[in-house]
């Protein structure tokens, strides 16, 4: 991973030079320069369109997640043509044959017209379905590259929180278009989050009402979620992923170190025409993939969950993956209910699932901060960290995914028993322990391999890598030929920046008055747990010494005879 | 009319008429000749129920007890008394494969059965006589021919009022506590006779619904329904049916796989940019 594409100075390619005949884009001068003449289109885009950005297939998964909203907008324009957003109750006397004569709100009505009678409308749906599935994944997987590395660091830590934003609002926007349909699934997801609400100490009851109009389903709640769902928050997203983009472009792109990658510059392509045709490429690939899935997977067939009624329930009643934490958390949280007077206060759906919700975003929203207070680092960065050159925040990463995928696991505990054949209690009983030992687990392990890592890069720079060469000396001796690797590449596996160590300031003056202490003894060593991972990487001294030491051979039986002679 | 037959009558010989009759002596003992293996489950002759007796003594008494009373050892139950659980009972246990059972499990599972109808229709008739409780149906009760569709969304209804909750909502089964499970209703060897049994009898850990709460046309209705909704076109790839759980998954490997496999492919093409 984040290897760096190999820098060409000598391709024929990099020469300047302007083509023969006629310019392509001559025809244009007249239209262009129209709207120059109006709107200054030549200053915006004289510098926009040279913008530089850097290329490396792991910068194209936030592009996946703003692809899958423009396909959301798109085909979700298409189904509220359709989709009629109420609880008025009617009689099914539509195409589809199992549900004839059953009463079912108009919501529900018009989602099975929509998906057998309008031409193209299943399709669409289940597109819009499979786009929203892949809008939270894409923004998760983007958010997680984010986090490994280091992209999150001074300048960038208020787009870091934008993009938890737009990540929380994903969840929403999705639990939402969920909810719509108004089929058995919906209904019972609904139900869950009804529960959230009451489960909230002292307003719950009062929230609930406001929420739903009154009491749990009543007949509001389709319309205002309807309202939720393509005007308040598909606004929000528009108006965050606007800041999102435009803070990228303001502090441009961040970049993997490589040869000739500074703090103060980017090495990349331009977006014109090179990252026009890359992402608009894209796009289209994206475009096509959820199309392929809308027409060959099936999700969510509303028909079959038939209408949402409150006395009705599904086995294997489970949220979209994105909601799939809080579930779990909350199928396998113990009971623990307080009765204090003539009250219930209901810990058990409170603490795992409002309580889940806050700790996942917050803690996400504050790593930014705690890092650089235990790190002390306050200069900027616009080279990205190799993961493993960042041991302890890979290991928060790590142990934070494997936390949240334990809480996966057991919101799907009832299919896992099913398919499985194994116990549901089980399942549960394994689940409480394991999210918190796996993630220790994690932890330990990721920061070990960190380590290993590390000083594989460091051995590499200073011995080279094997040749598979069994070279055999004149006194015997049997040694591995060692090659020395290219400079390029001991760069950038070794370029990283180190930072030192806090020393704790005095918390009293040279006369004995306390003031206030900038470095903590505890912030020190905090410090110092952070950065205990890390080995120091080797000095320019070290690899010096180690080339004109032959360094490049290792012995296979390291004996001061053999050295001597592999020595000249 | 009897006038008319006496007329007829006083026209024909006696002759005819004994030969009539021994004709049609010998046709019925020729038919009965044949037909008398055949049980009737009306009232079983008492050779079957022998015959019930001798296959449920070999393959059933070591945990039901020799006379179905059931077996308890040191307190635990090795097999519950069913003196009192009807010919359904056992036409069902023993039709799917779940009785006998392989070893001691949570719970009877379905496998192959290696028992003749014959002979499931003789213990089933023993154990029937044993006591009081659903006899095996006939076609009339189960068989969903000829239902509208009204009824058969009706059924859909019932199903998913009655019975989603544990074997989901298109009958493709689910979890219960401590291992054990609602079984599928779908897929090879479900018949809709173990259906309507499964209903009246109540096995493992199903509760048992009467014709009070689920009548017969109801029961047919809920059979249809879940046929038909197994019959019907997918919109797609199922991905099994059971909900949302595969669908992310599908999402993840397929959709977030297949694309960061896009995104590497585009990235490692180089630019040329002039």
């Amino acid at each position: 991973m984040a290897k760096p594409t190999t820098v060409s100075t000598d391709s024929e390619a990099l020469k300047s030079s302007t083509p023969p005949g006629r310019p392509p884009l001559a025809g244009l001068g007249g239209p262009v320069g129209w709207l120059d003449d109006r709107i200054g289109l030549a200053k915006l885009s004289r510098h926009n369109l040279r913008k530089v950005f850097p290329d490396h297939w792991s910068f194209l998964l936030g592009e996946i997640a703003l692809y899958s909203f423009i396909i959301l907008l798109l085909t979700g324009v298409f189904l509220t043509i359709w989709f009629k957003p109420s609880m008025n109750e009617v009689e099914y006397t539509g195409t589809y044959q199992l549900l004839r004569g059953v009463p079912m709100s108009e919501a529900y009505e018009s989602t099975l017209t929509l998906s057998f009678d309008v031409r193209g409308g299943l399709l669409v749906r289940q597109v819009h379905h499979w786009a929203a599935m892949l809008f939270a994944a894409a923004a998760t997987v983007h958010m997680l590259r984010v986090f490994f590395t280091g992209a999150f660091r001074k300048p960038r830590e208020i787009n870091w929180l934008i993009g938890i934003g737009l990540l929380s609002m994903a969840l929403i926007e999705g639990f939402a278009g969920y909810s719509l349909p108004d089929d058995l699934l919906s209904g019972t997801g609904l139900r869950f989050v009804d529960g959230l609400i009451r489960s909230i100490p002292v307003i719950g009851t009062w929230a609930e009402f406001l929420v739903f109009g009154g009491e749990f389903p009543g007949t509001l709640i389709v319309p205002r979620l309807y309202m939720v769902h393509i005007l308040l928050v598909p606004g929000l997203l528009l108006a965050l992923i606007g800041a999102h983009l435009a803070l990228v472009v303001y502090l441009k792109h961040t970049q993997y170190p490589g040869p000739g990658r500074t703090e103060s510059n980017v090495v990349g392509y331009p977006l014109f025409p090179v990252y026009m045709a890359k992402a608009g490429g894209f796009f289209f690939i994206v475009f096509g993939v959820t199309v392929l899935m809308g027409a060959f997977l099936s999700i969510n067939p509303v028909w079959k969950f038939g209408p949402y009624t409150p006395n009705q329930i599904t086995a294997g009643s489970q949220p979209d993956w994105y909601m799939g934490f809080v579930e779990g958390a909350i199928r396998i949280f113990p009971p623990l209910e307080s009765h204090w007077g003539h009250t219930t206060w209901s810990w058990q759906i409170f603490l795992p699932g409002v309580g889940m919700l806050a700790l996942l975003f917050g803690a996400l929203a504050a790593y930014p901060f705690i890092e650089a207070w235990i790190t002390g680092d306050k200069s900027e960065h616009h080279l990205l960290d190799r993961p493993r050159n960042a041991a302890t925040r890979t290991s928060f990463g790590v142990a934070g995914v494997t936390w949240y995928a334990m809480f996966w696991i057991a919101g799907g505990n009832d299919i896992l028993a099913n398919q499985f054949h194994l116990s549901l209690n089980t399942i549960t009983w394994f689940m409480r322990f394991a999210v918190f030992i796996a993630p220790v687990l994690a932890f330990i392990v990721t920061r070990r391999i960190c380590a290993s890592l590390q000083r594989h890069d460091a051995e590499k720079v200073l011995h080279g890598v094997e040749t598979g060469v069994i070279v055999r000396t004149p006194a015997g001796g049997y040694y591995e030929d060692h090659m020395p690797i290219p400079v390029d590449e001991a760069f950038t596996i070794s370029q990283h920046k180190e930072y030192p160590a806090l020393e704790p300031t005095p918390a009293v003056d040279e006369n004995g008055v306390r003031v206030p202490q900038r470095v903590s003894r505890r912030r020190a060593r905090v410090r110092d747990w952070f950065f205990r991972a890390d080995m120091p990487k080797p000095t320019a001294d070290e690899v010096t010494a180690a080339r004109s030491h032959g360094g490049a051979r290792h012995a296979v039986e390291s004996s001061e005879e053999q050295k001597s002679v592999s020595q000249h | 009319m009897s006038e008319r037959i006496r007329r007829r009558r006083t026209r024909r010989s006696p002759l005819r008429r004994a030969a009539l009759i021994g004709a049609a002596l010998v046709v019925m003992g020729g038919l009965s000749a044949i037909a008398a293996p055949t049980v009737s489950s009306a009232s079983p002759l008492p050779t079957e129920i022998s015959t019930g007796q001798q296959i449920f003594t070999k393959n059933c008494s070591s945990c039901h007890g020799l006379n179905a009373q059931g077996v308890t050892v040191n307190g635990t139950v090795i097999g519950p008394n069913i003196q009192n659980a009807g010919a359904a009972a056992v036409s069902f246990q023993m039709s799917s494969g779940r009785m006998p059972m392989a070893g001691p499990q949570q719970q009877a599972q379905r496998k192959p059965n290696t028992f003749s109808p014959e002979e499931i229709k003789a213990v089933a008739d023993y154990v029937g006589g044993l006591g009081k409780g659903p006899g095996i149906p006939n076609s009339s009760q189960y068989d969903p021919t000829g239902l509208t569709a009204e009824q058969i969304a009706k059924g859909g209804e019932l199903f998913r009022t009655n019975c989603s909750a544990c074997h989901n909502y298109a009958g493709k089964g689910g979890a219960l506590s401590n291992g054990n499970y609602a079984p599928p209703l779908t897929g090879t060897g479900v018949t809709n006779e173990q259906i309507w049994e499964a209903l009246r009898t109540g096995p493992q850990a199903m509760p048992v619904f009467s014709p009070s709460q689920l009548s017969d046309d109801d029961a047919k209705s809920i059979i249809a329904y879940l046929s038909s909704v197994n019959s019907a076109p997918e919109s797609g790839y199922s991905l099994g049916g059971i909900g949302p759980v595969t669908e992310g998954a599908a999402a993840w490997i397929v959709g977030i796989g297949g694309l960061v496999g896009f995104a590497l492919w585009i990235a490692s093409r180089g630019a040329r940019a002039r």
